[in-house]
């Protein structure tokens, strides 16, 4: 029997020293800031809003962060652009954040959670099956993550943030082992790198703390991890999400879950994921499928999966007389507790959020803790830059881990450890395992179960694509037509962001080109030919076997809804 | 020498542009941004500024207060100073009465040259420049996608249907520029973060000595009268080819007086 | 009610797209007058006759000669003025809309652009346009005593109806600022063929052609009627053919009377530069090609065969 390719074994050309420089622009040309941020979600958003109220409070501290005491640094168009969940949001964080002044009541969210089910799928029934304890939603809000951005962005101005969208930030910035800031990427550049004529180089950022909030698949937060040895016990794994937004005649009044088909239960597939679907007020509801990409079918098509499981008579009758009017995609870290890095910080660096893999995979959670990181983030680096401390003392920044393991997000992530690995087993063992550990509160069974790598993951071939729908146009679509109501608009010119192997064996090519939700790859002839104006930027091929870089500032999607 | 450009935020939704039902004037709800056109009319002046060694550019616009922010992108550009014209009695506006508005407010400004961009992106309106140049009383020159400043006087490359003109006019003068002419540049950061701090103006209509009967619908000229759908394509016809395609191809060019 | 019509004239030829508008004014019923400023136009304003006006009038003076929308502002306000006409339509061009707009705001006029259709309802003149990347059409109308509308090129076609129109000549006087600007060199070649933003006919290649040498066909049939050749990003990313062509999200948007697209499988990136086109003819090996979703006559076959066989159809029946 042929050996099965693993992407693993066709290695991007990349080093993360090549994103790590001294700083180099002219002293009167370089942009000093008190603490920089880069990515404007939710945790880089609740960092930037606590700094503010510090500030406020104590003007020791405002005095040491100057003029511009607080950036954000955002690589979408604005706020929210780039941003992508389920959603729904346990708000407790939120509500921390803004001490009373802004209430639940204030924030764009779609309605308290009412109801909910969770149900088995197979390909023409739907059969209800009882609520895991992990994904009980009382209490918890549906949110367009876009829009709660939008809104936490807005907030953030006013409590004195520059946000300045579509900045990349290409490079972290260090000098005698210590993080100083980071370089924004060039603006300008043609299809092969050449300087266009209204080329724009990338500038130094400075700051006396950098906090990385980037999301998943965070660029400059792997090249951290890489560059100060992070990494933690385990490898971090990845899902691959892709959802629709659709206006519809019906409201949905409950929040629903579903397992089962289009996935494959055998173990030998892996293939672990589900998928959700919420109400957004009274006329719009959202649809994703969520699929680990530690799949081995290279024919698997999250994007196609998605358009399978709307046919579904049960998921089917919610769409009837709607029409889709968003699409997005993006992969959400699943590694959980034992991918965590074993460090959150480093001289004059903190990381939060996704970008550091704080989800709590069985409940489907990430955003409140990426809130109550920025929040601690914050805390922590006013607490090193009071008087006569400095940031960059090792260990300086140190009390930010200290908080983050105090915190209930360590709780958390601690008592589901290992869910997702158990689903490495198959559904069925996975149930299983899950029940169990749930029951147990994280203590059964013992032992922490290990992950591999998704880019080790072997490619088969299969003939699945066959039971994909054809595209109507009107409950399923292609996806060059999802791409386009990702508001995606990236200049055909720009250079190509993306580290991948172009020579690889059919099976590679092919498993890259069906993951891909935005066709950025397609396989032709023994080779892998490549459309990155196409990118989402959903991090999928990073997770399998590619590297993605940012890309200039401001290209990619332009979500609303999502 | 002082440039005043004027600009204008347009709705910048990648996808979800609508039409207002209520209205029937676009819905200006969501996110806006500066016209793409207009950039490229901040991007010559910044360059006509550059190349003669001084000067001021001033951004001159109408729209609700919010337009303010996309006002700043241009002024991070290198832009000087912003003019915002925006008053309650504005919305609705057409040709008639915003170039009333404006007039008033670039006669207040007394520029060497005022430019234009090349269309604006929600209205696909390529008609400003000449009204205003009509109430200010100088003369107009529009499509230019090669503009060159000399001894007072402004000569543009005019891009026409039947090839290219050279049109020169003494300044003050109005130029449209073409979408030709050049590509704007990126700001740079040091350029966001300082277009904050430059002045930025909002003047009311009686700020310009308007009164709000000049403004809005009432000011108007034109409306809406209703809105559809467009006309159905009518029946598709769909063919294999049998050999005979390019007859059928060539028959069916006929029927429809394209051959 | 009197209705104008501005006569756009180019090297002594009456332009088609005025000439259009000129037969939809006189199917409109009214009194209809055409209007020829220039230098040396007397005889060609008799031939708009022919087309539909009944009177023409005609301005000749020096300060005509280079096509400048300003002067012509001065002598059709004037004319306006003194004939109590109260509607002028204009066929687009770059001179057609300076002038238009200038006319609005002498005036205080209403204009309205990009029309597509212009019919009585009740007594009052009522416009069509597409707005929206032509996905929504707008009934527009006007609330001011004179009403200007722009109608996008190529809108209607001339009739010739034969026959001389009166010919009445006006003395224009002009103010001072509307002969500033002065034509320093005037443009008298025509490039190889219409752009495609002015082209009443476009053919368009995909990546169906199969390599950058296939384009030859979309070129002669584009030659034999008398159009212009566009490009779908696919292509011009692959470096067939060149950016100034690409239809589509990322690059132009066009509406001819006619688009032929050969081997392009009507991506919506594509799709929306190209919608509002009067006739779709696609031509494409895969029957489940989204563009056969949206074409006038959808044809399932090899464009290697049918696209060069067109070709000599087309060019025999012209000749």
């Amino acid at each position: 029997m042929a050996r099965r390719p693993r992407p693993a074994e066709y290695p991007p050309q990349f080093d993360a020293r090549e994103f790590v420089d001294e700083p180099s622009d002219p002293p009167d040309e370089r942009i000093e800031v008190g603490i920089l941020i880069v990515g404007a979600g939710p945790a880089g958003l609740a960092c930037a809003i606590r700094i503010g109220q510090l500030v406020q409070e104590s003007p020791e501290l405002a005095e040491r962060l100057g003029e511009v005491p607080v950036a954000v640094l955002e690589k979408g168009k604005q706020p929210g652009s780039h941003a992508l969940s389920g959603a729904v949001v346990n708000p407790r964080s939120l509500r921390r954040l803004f001490r009373g002044e802004k209430r639940v009541a204030d924030m764009p969210f779609y309605g308290e959670v009412e109801a909910e089910g969770v149900y088995f799928l197979r390909r023409d029934s739907a059969l209800r099956i009882p609520t895991p304890p992990t994904m009980k939603n009382h209490g918890n809000y549906v949110a367009s993550l876009s829009q709660l951005t939008r809104w936490l962005a807005e907030q953030a101005e006013e409590a004195g943030a520059t946000v300045l969208p579509e900045t990349a930030a290409e490079k972290l910035l260090v000098k005698d082992g210590r993080v100083v800031g980071v370089r924004t990427g060039d603006k300008g550049r043609g299809r092969f790198g050449e300087r266009l004529p209204n080329f724009e180089p990338g500038s130094d950022i400075l700051a006396k703390v950098t906090i990385l909030c980037e999301g998943t698949q965070g660029h400059l937060t792997g090249v951290a991890i890489d560059t100060f040895g992070l990494e933690g016990e385990s490898p971090q794994v990845w899902a691959l999400g892709v959802k629709e937004v659709w206006k519809v005649a019906k409201p949905l009044r409950r929040v629903v879950h579903t397992m089962g088909w289009p996935l494959r239960p055998q173990k030998r597939f892996r293939e672990f994921g589900g998928s959700f679907i919420y109400p957004m007020g009274e006329d719009m509801l959202t649809i994703g499928m969520v699929v680990g990409l530690d799949y081995r079918d290279a024919d698997l098509s999250v994007h196609d999966l998605l358009q399978q499981l709307k046919t579904n008579p049960f998921v089917r009758k919610m769409l009837d007389g709607g029409e889709r009017v968003g699409w997005g995609a993006k992969t959400i870290p699943e590694g959980g507790f034992v991918a965590l890095p074993k460090r959150l910080h480093a001289p004059g660096l903190l990381l939060c959020g996704d970008g550091a893999g704080l989800v709590n995979v069985p409940a489907l959670k990430g955003i409140h803790y990426a809130v109550e990181s920025g929040l601690l983030a914050a805390d922590a680096a006013a607490g090193a830059l009071a008087p006569g401390r400095t940031p960059w003392t090792p260990g300086a920044l140190g009390a930010y881990d200290d908080a983050v393991r105090e915190s209930f997000i360590w709780s958390d992530l601690k008592e589901v450890r290992n869910m997702r690995q158990a689903f490495g087993r198959g559904f069925y063992m996975g149930g299983a395992l899950a029940g169990a550990m749930t029951a147990s509160k994280g203590k059964f069974p013992p032992g922490d179960h290990p992950t591999e790598l998704d880019a080790e993951s072997p490619a088969v071939r299969t003939d699945r694509r066959r039971r994909y729908p054809v595209p109507d146009g009107k409950l399923t679509f292609d996806k060059l037509s999802s791409v386009y109501l990702s508001g995606n608009r990236t200049r055909d010119d720009a250079p190509n962001h993306i580290r991948v192997r172009t020579d690889v064996p059919e099976e590679i090519a092919v498993m890259w080109e069906q993951m891909c939700p935005a066709q950025v790859y397609e396989a032709q002839d023994g080779h892998v030919e490549i459309t990155p104006s196409n990118c989402v930027q959903c991090g999928a091929i990073t997770a399998k076997g590619g590297r993605l870089t940012p890309p200039e500032g401001g290209s990619g999607p332009e979500y609303t809804l999502t | 020498m002082k440039i005043a450009v004027c600009v204008k935020e347009v709705p910048d939704a990648a996808v979800t542009k609508r039409i207002d039902p209520n209205t029937k004037r676009l819905d200006r709800s969501g996110e806006g941004a500066l016209n793409h056109f207009d950039s490229q009319a901040v991007e010559e002046a910044l360059k006509v500024k550059e190349s003669g060694g001084d000067g001021e550019v001033v951004l001159v616009s109408m729209g609700p207060a919010r337009a303010l922010d996309s006002l700043r992108k241009a002024l991070a550009m290198g832009a000087d100073r912003a003019v915002l014209v925006s008053d309650d009695a504005a919305p609705g506006s057409d040709l008639v009465a915003t170039s009333r508005a404006l007039a008033a407010a670039l006669e207040r400004e007394g520029a060497d040259l005022i430019l234009f961009g090349q269309q604006s992106s929600d209205s696909d309106g390529a008609v400003l420049w000449a009204a205003v140049a009509d109430r200010l009383r100088r003369p107009v020159i529009s499509q230019v996608a090669e503009l060159t400043i000399a001894d007072g006087k402004v000569r543009g490359k005019r891009q026409t249907e039947f090839g290219y003109d050279v049109i020169e006019a003494p300044l003050p003068a109005i130029v449209a520029v073409s979408d030709a002419i050049n590509e704007p540049r990126y700001p740079s950061l040091k350029g966001i973060m300082g277009a904050k701090k430059k002045p930025q103006e909002t003047l009311s209509g009686s700020d310009l000595g308007l009164d709000a009967g000049t403004l809005g619908e009432q000011g108007s000229g034109t409306n809406v009268v209703a809105l559809a759908d467009p006309p159905a394509r009518g029946d598709a016809r769909k063919i294999e080819d049998d050999g005979s395609a390019a007859d059928q191809i060539a028959d069916f060019l006929a029927e429809k007086k394209l051959l | 009610m009197t209705v104008a019509v501005f006569l756009e004239h180019h090297e002594g030829e009456l332009q088609k797209g005025s000439l259009g508008v000129l037969g939809k004014a006189a199917s409109l019923g009214d009194d209809v007058v055409g209007v020829v400023l220039g230098s040396g136009v007397q005889e060609l304003a008799a031939r708009a006759g022919g087309f539909g006006a009944q009177k023409v009038y005609v301005a000749d003076a020096s300060e005509l000669e280079a096509p400048l929308p300003q002067p012509r502002v001065d002598a059709l306000a004037q004319l306006v003025r003194e004939q109590g006409i109260d509607t002028v339509l204009f066929a687009a061009s770059v001179l057609a809309s300076d002038i238009a707009a200038g006319l609005a705001a002498r005036l205080d006029a209403g204009l309205n652009w990009d029309l597509v259709d212009l019919a009585a309802q009740d007594g009052s003149l009522v416009g069509t346009r597409p707005a929206l990347e032509d996905t929504v059409y707008a009934d527009v109308g006007w609330t001011s005593d004179v009403k200007l509308a722009l109608f996008r090129p190529g809108t209607f076609d001339p009739v010739e109806s034969g026959g001389n129109a009166e010919v009445e000549e006006f003395t224009p006087s002009f103010e001072d600022f509307s002969t500033q600007a002065t034509m320093v060199e005037q443009a008298h070649e025509e490039s190889e063929g219409p752009s495609i933003e002015d082209a009443d006919v476009i053919v368009a290649g995909g990546r169906g052609l199969g390599g950058p040498e296939n384009f030859s066909l979309v070129e002669e049939l584009a030659k034999a009627l008398g159009g212009a050749v566009a490009a779908t990003r696919a292509v011009v990313d692959a470096g067939w053919y060149p950016y100034s062509t690409q239809v589509g999200q990322t690059g132009r948007t066009v509406s001819p009377k006619l688009y032929v697209a050969c081997g392009i499988s009507g991506a919506i990136q594509h799709k929306v530069g190209m919608q509002g086109s009067g006739t779709v003819i696609a031509i494409n090996k895969d029957p489940n090609a989204p563009i056969f979703e949206f074409c006038d006559l959808g044809v399932v076959g090899d464009l290697h065969e049918i696209v060069p066989k067109l070709t000599e159809l087309v060019k025999q029946r012209k000749s």
